[in-house]
């Protein structure tokens, strides 16, 4: 991370926003903005801080963002934005996008991700990106005017180059391989993790009502009753440690998810290979019959089977002069085609180099972050444990006393 | 608070100094019971008309009274209803520990399951022996009988008695005397322990229900933590670097797993029993008031009637005079054993309770 933007800059998502206005058709409507803030590192001396500056995004323009940085980028694995809708929730949850805890967590995303654009050695230099950071007007046309959507490769023809392309190196199938067993692994994962949450809430959450009855039970004795109300007491408070226990959890699973929308990332650099290898491969085919053809009106013979061949046979041979012409426009093109295979198969390469340096740089920082991810759920858990015992033994002392 | 109280409110009950002498023994501690009782080894008979369990019951005693030391024989679920009403009967304002239920309605339970055969025994093995621990009913002849008889001597002994006719005779009164409205002279004592029981029995009755419902809960949470383990181990397939961490997460996860499911078994076998027993034994008490209820009630309507029979005054007192004693015996005795039963009940409920804590801190610590 030598050069990179985050060093230099601190960028923070610091704010959400409900605002209305109206879009692109002209309908009213309701969205959230975020305040993106940043102030510069360098020029901060001892005591003296640097100005911050910000301006106001909407999701939308994060999508534009990143839609840009994909297409721009290929051969890196462009960092996801968070979900656009919730996903994933458990039954406390809402599936709301103006709920605030949503809200907050997606503005937590957004951060994530500019920070992951900053952090990265390529992407942190891009220039519409700076601009994104610091220019409020007129961004949108910026982008647009770098003319990106002419370059981005439609679906259609990246599906045909899947089935397709014969050839693919081995690596890029393997690595798609391995984001389709990570995104089904991590969803199946969060899927489950849901359904857990939502079963731990209700067994703490019933307690509670043992601290209701306890209460009311204690008002009709006289010796159990002190013990019995200090109880009740004790259950509340565990049935009111869930909520908690339960946010922090939604964090852990907000770091899987990152990795779940990354797969999709990865996936997308494997099917540009898969799409300039078939290119390639369809360059190379092309270059092939021409030279065939060229060969066949040279020397007369006729190897292939071909209508011209068939049509030629029944109506007569061309002239002399008309094969000459034939033969030169493919000598032509012939040589077009092989300076464009050259320079395809060198783009190929260089493609393949610096994807898979890419590669490996997210593959460390995979492992790492999903490490740490791991460890804070562990210390979650622990942390879950202590309180039990806590509680468990407060109230113990309780029932011992009734 | 034991054995002071117990006597300053009974004077007039009829103790003989032998069994006041055990009285104290009861009340001390196990150590100086004199009669031991087991209920295990449950048996189906199945004979052309129906089929039916038997449990085996063991009573190992030193009393003199006992023609022998130890007794082993076999009782089926009717035998011990029929020892039930018999103790009803004979002290109709004591506190009859209670039966477990002759069916089940909610649940899936089949009447023979093993979870449903081993629930039961365990609540007959309860039965047996808080009618041992009871210093009254320890004493009963029919108890006696019911331990010690052999199958054909149970069922023969069991024909005699008052017939049919006659219990349904007391049935029919005590509904008459019920449908005559609130007793008058009641003391006061009896209307706030009538109050406190109602009370009493709603609270355990929702206690019940939550320990039910937090059993449930945490069986969900269990097969859900089933599924959630593996899907680390199959992650971990997929990767170099991670792992170990993800094979360590899905080993903890399984040991949740079955700490939980010590937890679950933990609260089956304490708390819910326990809970369900006294939720019996509320409605128990609640029919023994009412009992008492009665039994004064018999005692007013005869004072009534005095006030208006100017005639015959003598026999009425002396009728009169006979049932005071028999409400103040009954009152007296209720008295006692509700003490009794309240003491067992804060024990039974504070260690019930307390092993709640202990699975939890146990589960929390692993």
């Amino acid at each position: 991370m030598e050069d990179c933007l985050a060093k230099k800059m601190e960028i923070t998502v610091s704010e959400a926003e409900k605002r209305t206005g109206r879009n692109a058709m002209n309908i009213q409507e309701t969205y959230t903005a975020y305040l993106i803030e940043t102030r510069a590192v360098e020029s901060q001396t001892e005591g003296q801080c640097a100005p911050v500056e910000s301006l106001w995004r909407r999701y939308s323009e994060f999508e534009l963002l990143r839609n840009y940085l994909s297409v721009t980028y290929p051969h890196i694995v462009v960092p996801p934005l968070p979900e656009k809708r919730a996903d994933f929730v458990w039954h406390k949850l809402s599936a709301d996008n103006m709920d605030p805890d949503f809200v907050e967590r997606r503005r937590i995303g957004l951060e994530n991700f500019l920070l992951r654009v900053a952090s990265h050695p390529v992407l942190c230099q891009d220039k519409i990106f700076y601009a994104f950071l610091m220019q409020e007007g007129g961004w949108k046309e910026m982008v647009n005017e770098t003319g990106f959507h002419l370059k981005a490769d439609s679906r259609l023809k990246a599906l045909n180059a899947t089935f397709r392309v014969k050839n693919p190196d081995k690596r890029f199938t393997e690595l798609k391989h391995y984001s389709d067993e990570l995104q089904s692994v991590i969803s199946h994962l969060l899927r489950v993790r849901a359904r857990v949450a939502d079963r731990l809430y209700g067994v703490y959450k019933v307690h509670g009502n043992y601290g209701r009855v306890f209460s009311e039970w204690s008002a009709i004795e006289k010796e159990m009753g002190d013990g019995l109300q200090s109880a009740g007491h004790h259950m509340d408070v565990y049935a009111a440690s869930i909520d908690d226990i339960l946010e922090e959890e939604e964090h852990y699973a907000d770091q899987l998810k990152e990795y779940l929308f990354y797969a999709e990332a990865l996936r997308a650099v494997c099917r540009k290979h898969e799409l300039m290898q078939y290119d390639l491969e369809m360059a190379a085919q092309d270059l092939t019959s021409k030279k065939q053809q060229c060969e066949e009106l040279a020397t007369g013979t006729v190897r292939t089977f071909s209508l011209k061949g068939m049509t030629s046979k029944l109506f007569g041979q061309e002239t002399p002069e008309q094969r000459e012409a034939k033969i030169k426009v493919l000598e032509e093109q012939i040589q077009e085609g092989e300076e464009q295979l050259k320079s395809k198969n060198l783009e190929g390469r260089d493609f393949v180099k610096s994807a898979w340096a890419d590669i490996e740089r997210f593959k460390e920082q995979k492992n790492h972050d999903l490490k740490e991810a791991l460890i804070s759920y562990a210390v979650m858990q622990i942390s879950m444990c202590k309180k039990g015992i806590q509680v468990w033994t407060n109230a113990k002392e309780c029932f011992s006393k009734m | 608070t034991s054995l002071t109280e117990v006597n300053s409110f009974s004077p007039s009950v009829p103790i003989s100094p032998s069994s006041m002498i055990n009285q104290y023994k009861f009340e001390d501690g196990p150590e100086l019971r004199d009669l031991f009782i087991t209920v295990d080894d449950p048996e189906s008979h199945i004979t052309a008309i129906e089929t039916f369990i038997t449990y085996r019951v063991v009573t190992k005693t030193t009393r003199g009274e006992f023609d022998s030391s130890e007794y082993e024989v076999r009782r089926r679920y009717q035998d011990f209803h029929w020892l039930k009403s018999k103790l009803e009967e004979a002290h109709p304002t004591l506190i009859i520990p209670p039966l477990p239920e002759k069916f089940i309605m909610k649940g899936m339970v089949e009447r023979f399951s093993d979870e449903f055969i081993e629930t039961r025994r365990k609540a007959l093995h309860k039965f047996l022996n808080r009618i041992a621990d009871h210093p009254t009913l320890t004493f009963n002849e029919d108890f006696k009988i019911f331990l010690t008889a052999q199958a054909w001597e149970l069922s023969s002994h069991k024909k005699q008695g008052p017939g049919l006719l006659s219990r349904m005779g007391q049935t029919v009164r005590a509904v008459a005397s019920s449908v005559r409205g609130a007793v008058r002279n009641r003391p006061e004592m009896f209307t706030e322990m009538s109050n406190y029981m109602e009370t009493f029995s709603q609270k355990i009755n929702l206690l019940d229900k939550i320990a039910h419902r937090i059993y449930k809960e945490e069986r969900d949470y269990c097969n859900e933590l089933k599924e959630y383990g593996p899907i680390h181990t199959l992650w971990s397939a997929s990767e170099e670097d991670t792992a170990e961490s993800l094979k360590g997460i899905a080993s903890c996860i399984d040991r949740c797993c079955r700490a939980t499911e010590k937890r679950m078994a933990g609260l089956s076998e304490h708390l819910l029993p326990i809970l369900h027993e006294y939720v019996l034994y509320s409605e128990i008490l609640m029919g023994v008031l009412k009992r008492r209820d009665q039994i004064q009630g018999e005692l007013d309507s005869k004072v009534d009637a005095l006030a208006n029979k100017k005639t015959e005054k003598d026999l009425f007192l002396e009728e009169i005079g006979k049932l005071e004693d028999k409400v103040e015996r009954a009152s007296n005795a209720l008295k006692a054993d509700w003490d009794r039963w309240k003491q067992n009940m804060q024990w039974d409920m504070r260690s019930a309770f307390t092993n709640v804590a202990e699975n939890n801190l146990r589960y929390y610590e692993e």
